[in-house]
């Protein structure tokens, strides 16, 4: 028990936390503009691989990081454009939708690596982001990447953004009353797709910082279920950005908890316990967190009801 | 721009739709086929070959699609209620385990069953262990509120975490070298080939018997009248008098047992044991039928056939001309919303003012 209470206490215990909440952050938050503004988006998935490929591909065909992190946010928006055409221009379902986005970034990505590199038996690699013990005076924050930073800093601002500013009012309302927001003479369809496309560039850079940060190459099924786990924290964090950011750090913490005791190979309290135990950790955890908040979740009232001009 | 729906949609329109998600399909996959450099006629032929030239793809395509057609009728008749199960791949899973322990661990236990009734509780222990796995999400959603959606997507990773400790412990068939794989069942309980040198097994015609029957018991049975109506407007549905949460559960033990049993005849018919990777996605690729199939149990034969042959003849051209086989699920993810958009415009004008 003692040995635990050291790991909890060490710093790179918390450094791991941060690193692995980071993706969660990014992703989190742009699933977080999409339901506020009334769109659910189940594209997260295939476009945090896309992003992921993408921002590594441009890196390695000569590109600088940053050039990576903005090219992955543009695949994002390709993606999200198309989930904003399909649910909120023709009012498909947006789970279907979501989920037909999430199969097509998928494989677009696997097949584009695949034509890329043909015969390749180890993922090339790239020079990932550097930490920032440089130039940051922070304990375990200036040994994080500066993507870490960024997601960082837009959690207060995406909460300003929705609490502080005429557009957040608006785009707030859209997913709680379209038809309030069009008797105010503002387009429905224009806040949403807005929403949509800006909540998919955060999801490429999502994917993004797992090839450009984390790792330095570009594997199939890095992402792994990080995306999913991501909707389920939008839920947790009652669709509030700081609430949001507790989550994933929650959640970064049971996934460096499990890696460490996998690691120390003690056993929990002695038990020897198959690693595939401490894996699922993470997924039980995001379904432990649904239920905690189930009774409280105020869903935005609009979400998953696509609104028809003139229609009542 | 708006959409306004159609008051009576012309025969034409019903008859282009599908032709017009076809082609524009095709136009999308050739730009990436003729992308990774070979030549784009050639490839086609070569796909449509390699899944419905011979008799030999033909029956490696049936195989195939047995599993998707069960996964598919899952997704198909769950979705029907609005209840989103995105599970099917680890309630597959789950079945496929369930299959093992009851066909496969007798042995040392020493039951003296006949073999058909040992088959008989193999099925429904794939069953159960399916629909018991889509109970818990189904459970958190009328009880709680918890969207399903989620709930059912995590659900297929913690499975197939469980299924590789089983496979790394109580599972494990100790003759196999390391590689991780089940013991087997016994081969009493293993599905006959319905055709000579191929895979193809008699789980296809249960897939095809099923789905009529599913057919039947949307249309002609009360609980598949209520499932509709659940599906249509829950609303209204309760406010009829229905009992709308009953007839959710019910969908939810029927979606899940299906799917438990597509895992159950992928091991009996297939490999007698379970391995990490025996399914390359059935459980998602199901959600893609049941789309295609617009939710209806015969529609869903002719999408997973159609998905298993794309599937199928990929491979084979691959090998030919060296377009990496993922074009098979680009193919299929790109016809998704082409059938989506195309539906869409059979039920709704589209007015650009």
């Amino acid at each position: 028990m003692a040995e635990t209470l050291d790991l909890l206490l060490g710093v790179p215990f918390w450094v791991a936390v941060l690193r692995i909440a980071t993706p969660l952050v990014l992703g989190t938050l742009g699933v977080l503009l999409c339901e506020r503004a009334g769109v659910l988006h189940l594209g997260i998935e295939g476009i945090m691989v896309a992003g992921a490929f993408a921002g590594w591909l441009t890196v390695y065909h000569g590109g600088g990081l940053w050039s990576g992190v903005v090219v992955a946010a543009l695949v994002g928006m390709a993606f999200g454009a198309l989930h904003a055409a399909l649910t909120v221009g023709l009012s498909l379902s947006q789970h279907v939708s979501g989920l037909g986005i999430t199969l097509l970034a998928t494989s677009l990505a696997s097949y584009a690596y695949r034509v890329s590199f043909p015969k390749v038996d180890s993922p090339p690699t790239i020079q990932a982001f550097t930490d920032m013990r440089g130039w940051l005076p922070l304990p375990v924050l200036n040994e994080q990447t500066p993507l870490t930073l960024l997601a960082l800093v837009l959690v207060p601002a995406l909460a300003w953004l929705l609490y502080r500013t005429p557009l957040g009012l608006a785009l707030r309302m859209v997913g709680e009353n379209p038809e309030a927001v069009e008797g105010q003479g503002l387009s429905v369809a224009r806040l949403r797709a807005g929403a949509v496309i800006a909540g998919s560039a955060l999801m490429g850079v999502a994917g993004a910082f797992l090839t450009l940060a984390a790792f330095n190459a570009f594997y199939f099924n890095m992402v792994n279920g990080r995306g999913w786990v991501c909707v389920a924290l939008v839920v947790f964090a009652s669709w509030r950005p700081g609430r949001a950011l507790a989550g994933a750090l929650l959640f970064g913490f049971f996934d460096a908890l499990q890696l460490r005791l996998q690691q120390a190979g003690s056993g929990l309290f002695g038990l020897q316990v198959p690693y595939q135990f401490y894996l699922m950790l993470p997924y039980v955890m995001a379904i432990v967190a649904l239920l905690v908040v189930a009774r409280r979740a105020s869903y935005p009232q609009a979400l998953m009801k696509p609104y028809r001009k003139g229609q009542r | 721009m708006r959409l306004e729906p159609r008051l009576r949609t012309p025969l034409w329109l019903w008859l282009a739709a599908p032709v017009a998600a076809l082609a524009g399909t095709l136009v999308i996959t050739s730009l990436l086929v003729a992308w990774a450099g070979a030549p784009v006629t050639r490839a086609y032929a070569l796909l449509l070959q390699g899944g419905f030239g011979s008799r030999f793809a033909w029956t490696e395509t049936l195989t195939r699609a047995t599993p998707l057609i069960l996964t598919g009728l899952a997704v198909a008749v769950a979705f029907r209620a609005r209840l989103y199960n995105i599970g099917a791949e680890g309630q597959l899973y789950a079945g496929a385990l369930a299959a093992v322990a009851v066909g496969g661990l007798h042995g040392g236990v020493g039951w003296a069953l006949p073999s058909s009734l040992l088959f008989a509780l193999m099925i429904a222990a794939a069953c159960a262990a399916g629909a018991l796995l889509l109970w818990v999400p189904a459970w958190l959603k009328l009880r709680l509120g918890v969207d399903e959606v989620v709930t059912t997507l995590l659900l297929n990773f913690i499975v197939l975490l469980l299924v590789s400790a089983m496979l790394d412990g109580p599972m494990k068939d100790p003759t196999a070298l390391g590689w991780p794989q089940s013991v087997a069942i016994a081969d009493a309980l293993q599905l006959g080939k319905l055709i000579e040198r191929s895979r193809l097994h008699s789980g296809l015609l249960g897939a095809l018997l099923l789905s009529l029957l599913l057919a039947a018991l949307l249309r002609f049975t009360t609980l598949g009248f209520e499932i509709r109506a659940a599906g249509a407007n829950a609303r209204a549905a309760a406010f009829a008098g229905m009992p709308v949460r009953t007839a959710i559960w019910k969908v939810a033990l029927l979606s899940g047992a299906l799917a438990g049993l597509a895992g159950a005849v992928e091991v009996a018919g297939r490999a007698g044991y379970v391995t990490l990777d025996m399914s390359p996605g059935y459980g998602y690729s199901g959600i893609v039928v049941a789309m295609l199939a617009a939710l209806h149990p015969l529609g869903v034969v002719a999408a997973a056939v159609f998905v298993a042959g794309m599937l199928v003849g990929a491979d084979s051209m691959s090998r030919a001309v060296g377009v990496p086989t993922y074009i098979a699920d680009v193919i299929v993810a790109v016809a998704l919303i082409a059938v989506l958009i195309a539906t869409l415009g059979v039920r709704w004008r589209v007015r650009w003012r």
